[in-house]
């Protein structure tokens, strides 16, 4: 193909990923998540350790939105990067390679993880 | 001897990410069941959690599997989106120093005031 030709088609939003796809760059940018808000997950950790204040302040921000929101996004990054990784590690033995399992196990994850967050929702917001 | 790089040292960090994540993969029911046996959550409740010493062990090993495994993961992002070899350098180094700083904060949050 002439390089003038080519189909360069970079608008993210228009592209159509196949579900395994979704699961893999979400893999992704969970573990990402996940990195970024390991000091604050380590910092309110060691709070809670460090005396009956420390802890009863981190039960408080629940209270806040924000936090609210940030907790909830944690759940999701979490649970999506866990099942994800469960089936990677499963596609690494070659369990579930087929394209019709692969697709399945994809909505599967998504599924589940979309569970485990609406749950985490109800708990926080209700 | 052979030169310490090349097509094969891909595989140790691979693997490790791998044996990290089955390490915590059957960490976190631990946790998840530790938890929930105790509930409903207070401070002594949660203070007791992580008395015994197999307790703050197991925490602080999960620590450091995930320290390895974050390692692993944001190494493989910067390889494949930063390309400019000094900065990518320079981010390897802010993930090791972090994940490094979260291992030892862990390990101070678990053992003090005993």
């Amino acid at each position: 193909m002439l390089p003038g030709n080519r189909p360069v088609y970079l608008n993210l939003f228009r592209l159509r990923l196949p579900l395994m796809g979704w699961v893999s760059i979400l893999h992704r940018l969970s573990g990402a998540l996940l990195f970024i808000l390991l000091p604050l997950m380590v910092w309110s950790f060691s709070l809670t350790l460090s005396g009956e204040a420390g802890f009863e302040r981190v039960l408080a921000w629940r209270s806040t939105p924000f936090i609210k929101w940030l907790m909830l996004v944690l759940v999701w990054a979490f649970a999506h990067h866990f099942f994800a990784g469960l089936r990677h590690l499963a596609l690494d033995i070659h369990w579930g390679v087929r394209l019709h399992s692969a697709r399945r196990s994809s909505l599967a994850v998504l599924l589940v993880s979309g569970m485990v967050a609406l749950l985490a929702a109800w708990g926080l917001f209700s | 001897m052979k030169p310490p790089v090349g097509a094969h040292t891909g595989t140790g960090i691979w693997l490790l990410q791998r044996a990290t994540a089955v390490v915590m993969a059957l960490a976190v029911p631990v946790f998840v069941w530790r938890v929930a046996s105790v509930m409903p959550l207070d401070y002594g409740v949660w203070t007791a959690l992580f008395a015994p010493l197999w307790m703050r062990l197991f925490t602080l090993l999960f620590t450091v599997a995930l320290a390895l495994h974050a390692w692993a993961g944001m190494r493989d992002i910067f390889m494949d989106y930063v390309h400019h070899t000094g900065i990518r350098l320079a981010l390897y180094l802010v993930v090791i120093v972090t994940l490094a700083a979260c291992v030892v904060w862990m390990a101070a949050a678990l053992w003090s005031g005993r």
